[in-house]
């Protein structure tokens, strides 16, 4: 496990900025090319790199598979639960106007930022969760 | 050379033809679950093809508004094939797991073979 | 309109893709059970509401997403057609969710089972998404949406069989949607819409234009849709597919699925083509007669002889297909009644005998129609359902499957296809031969090994069971509530008043 120093090093060295391009290309999605789908690709592939280097073993404990599983549902959760306001306010689903009725905009603006959130959650998650899926198979 | 040239001008249609053909026929002629699969996502792919290359407009740019440019390409298709690339990875990956269960019980993937053990399937 | 009413087109589809989340994201078998269960009469609840209305103000709701107005935005658009699809659709999940706990408990493996439901509530949502949306993207992806959901339910049936049955679904079911969406591109191409009652306006002008790009979508939506409906010959992934997938799927995706994709292709041919484009230029009418009779045939025959008792029924399913796409191709008030009525009748029905098979799974873990003998005397009750049940496929006067083909013998004599009468007679002889046999199985001979120590399957499974039988004699005596329904949906997409 001490052979490949340099690819751990280079590993550990890397995966903050990983995670930091996540979110910029997150939160630029607004002005961009970018988004949840692309951040939360981007993240997965971070913890895959950790896995791949590290091992499953240890990725599992940074994300537990339940987490993941659980995080799956939760994402979506969160994108259709930003539709709710709306409709209980009597204006229809997923109209994002609801977050603010003096200037529409930006209520698209901040209705937009949550469902990516949950987008970011939930292809985070599947990422991982299919690759989980697929490293243990074979091996119990 | 002039019934020719509105045809040239049109490549990108034989382009998705070309692939959407090739994608179907590889489904239908393997018997290579992969095999299989991997044509069925060419033949997704064309379509996203069908959809995209339409929308570019000639001269146009991308989409954001902006007052140095006034002809923009078509964002709706782009994000229709966003939505059906989604779509396309899903199928794939659900079909790829089908595949490993498949692998695991029967211990290959090659159609013909799996029929072999399953008579009267 | 109040509140309530105003947001009623979007809750068919909301309510179950909640409860999928939820029981995704909780994760346990019996409260995964429940919840399920409490998601499936709210969306029936709310489905029967949404036709009430319909019928009330007769004329289509149309609801926005986001308020994003039309043609631009998605509107989910309701008429009497949708809304009756939409009742068939969650009448069945709701009848079958308290019959699911028992079943799923013993077919699929513990940890499975939270997962099981949550695939069940996407599949749910994604089929009633069909039925109502009004944008013909919207309606690919839920298209895939249901067909990815339903492609592990299949994979979930313990057989290994059923692994390989839900992979060909799964090729045949993804050429379908690509042939769908390539139809849509070609319309989007022309018209320059997706929204499909704003293509419905802009077509005749475009097929003007441009018929060739518009005679082409319509065979790519036929024959994609044509898959997914498992209309003969294109049917080959539908009888595996019943037969090894679990009970509670079978059941659910007998009575659903396909009527989902059939409500599709009227809604393409008969509201977004319309009859002058459709009936008129290609011989769709005739090809469709053609494949129906030999549907009803074939497929009858094929039931006949098969071994396991499923995929009897599934053999059955595609037979009766035959029929709904009949009164499609008979394209007259008479026989597009007996078509949408059908879609009611053969859900109530189908369900009904696959449920009775789930529970004789459950208490003799068989399916082959031999090891079946005498099961008749040892599960009186569930046996005397499927025979109930089974007399309405066959079509005897006083159940539900009679309505149906009465209409689709009028529309035909109306037509003047008179061979036609004697076609559905003559198919409905041959499925005589086939729940026969199982009666045959059943009552007259001594209980087989399998069968000596089965009895009645728990209450919790056999009320619904009852429920469904006794109601497919009731609609066949009472039907007020189904060919009434089915008539205005008819005659508004033959261009009449709603």
């Amino acid at each position: 496990m001490r052979r490949d120093l340099i690819l751990r090093i280079v590993t550990k060295l890397v995966l903050p900025f990983i995670l930091l391009f996540a979110l910029y290309v997150h939160f630029h999605g607004d002005f961009g090319p970018g988004g949840g789908f692309q951040a939360g690709v981007i993240a997965a592939g971070m913890l895959i790199l950790h896995s791949i280097v590290f091992g499953v073993r240890s990725t599992k404990h940074i994300a537990p598979q339940g987490l993941v599983e659980a995080m799956i549902p939760l994402g979506v959760l969160i994108y259709a639960s930003v539709g709710i306001p709306a409709l209980i306010s009597g204006r229809n689903f997923l109209d994002y106007g609801v977050f603010d009725p003096h200037h529409t905009p930006h209520g698209h603006h901040l209705g937009i930022l949550m469902v990516e959130s949950g987008v970011l959650i939930t292809v985070f998650s599947t990422m991982l969760a299919i690759f989980y899926a697929f490293s243990e198979r074979g091996r119990s | 050379m002039n019934t020719i040239t509105p045809l040239l001008l049109h490549y990108n249609y034989f382009i998705t033809i070309f692939l959407m053909v090739s994608g179907l026929y590889i489904v239908i002629a393997r018997g290579n679950m992969i095999k299989k699969l991997v044509g069925l996502s060419l033949f997704q792919s064309s379509v996203y093809l069908l959809y995209v290359s339409p929308g570019k407009i000639l001269e146009g740019t991308a989409p954001i508004i902006d007052d140095a440019y006034s002809i923009y390409s078509n964002p709706l298709p782009h994000v229709l094939i966003l939505t059906a690339i989604v779509v396309g990875v899903a199928t794939l990956a659900l079909g790829l797991a089908l595949v490993v269960r498949i692998h695991e019980a029967y211990g290959t993937i090659e159609e013909d073979e799996i029929f072999d053990r399953e008579k009267g399937l | 309109m109040t509140a309530l009413e105003h947001q009623l087109p979007v809750l068919p589809v909301l309510i179950p893709l909640f409860g999928a989340l939820l029981t995704g994201f909780l994760s346990r078998g019996t409260v995964s059970w429940l919840l399920a269960l409490i998601f499936s009469w709210a969306t029936a609840a709310v489905s029967v509401l949404l036709l009430v209305t319909v019928l009330r103000l007769g004329e289509p709701i149309s609801y926005v997403m986001g308020n994003w107005g039309v043609p631009w935005g998605i509107e989910y658009r309701v008429d009497t057609l949708n809304a009756f699809v939409l009742v068939i659709v969650t009448g069945i999940g709701a009848v079958l969710m308290p019959y699911a706990r028992k079943s799923v408990a013993f077919e699929i493996a513990s940890h499975q089972q939270a997962w099981f439901y949550t695939m069940y509530l996407i599949c749910l949502a994604g089929l009633l998404g069909i039925t109502v949306s009004g944008d013909a993207f919207n309606v690919f992806v839920f298209m895939e949406v249901s067909s990815l959901a339903t492609y592990v339910l299949i994979a979930l049936g313990h057989n290994r069989r059923a692994l390989l049955a839900s992979f060909q679904y799964l090729i045949v079911g993804t050429i379908g949607a690509t042939f769908y969406v390539i139809g849509i591109a070609l319309l989007y191409l022309v018209t320059g819409s997706l929204n499909l009652h704003d293509i419905a306006g802009l077509l005749g002008d475009a097929y003007n234009t441009y018929p060739r790009p518009v005679l082409t979508a319509l065979a790519f939506l036929v024959a994609g849709i044509s898959l997914k409906l498992a209309l003969f010959p294109l049917h080959l992934w539908l009888p595996n597919a019943y037969a090894y997938a679990p009970s509670m799927a079978a059941a659910f995706l007998a009575g659903t699925a396909t009527k989902v994709a059939v409500y599709l292709l009227i809604r393409i041919l008969f509201s977004i083509f319309g009859i002058a484009i459709v009936f008129t230029t290609l011989p769709i009418a005739d090809v469709l007669l053609v494949l129906s009779i030999a549907a009803m045939a074939i497929a009858s025959l094929a039931a006949v002889f098969q071994e396991n008792a499923k995929r009897m029924l599934a053999y059955s399913s595609v037979a009766q297909i035959g029929y709904i796409t009949l009164g499609i191709g008979l394209h007259n008030q008479s026989g597009l009644t007996g078509s949408i009525v059908h879609l009611f009748n053969h859900a109530v029905t189908k369900s009904a005998l696959f449920m009775c098979l789930g529970a004789i799974v459950y208490r003799t873990a068989n399916m082959r129609l031999t090891n079946l003998a005498g099961i008749g005397r040892k599960m009186p009750l569930t046996t005397a359902a499927f025979v109930l049940a089974g007399l309405s496929i066959i079509g005897v006067p006083g159940t539900a499957g009679f309505v149906s083909k009465w209409y689709l013998a009028v529309g035909a004599i109306e037509r003047g296809y008179w061979p036609l009468v004697f076609l559905i007679v003559a198919s409905s002889l041959i499925a005589v031969l086939y729940i026969g046999r199982f009666v045959e199985v059943a009552y007259f001979r001594e209980p087989s090994e399998a069968c000596e120590s089965a009895y009645e399957p728990p209450t919790s499974m056999l009320i619904p069971i009852l429920v469904l039988s006794a109601a497919t004699v009731y609609f066949g005596i009472d039907t007020r509530a189904t060919a009434d329904i089915a008539a205005i949906a008819a005659r508004f997409l033959l261009g009449g008043a709603n």
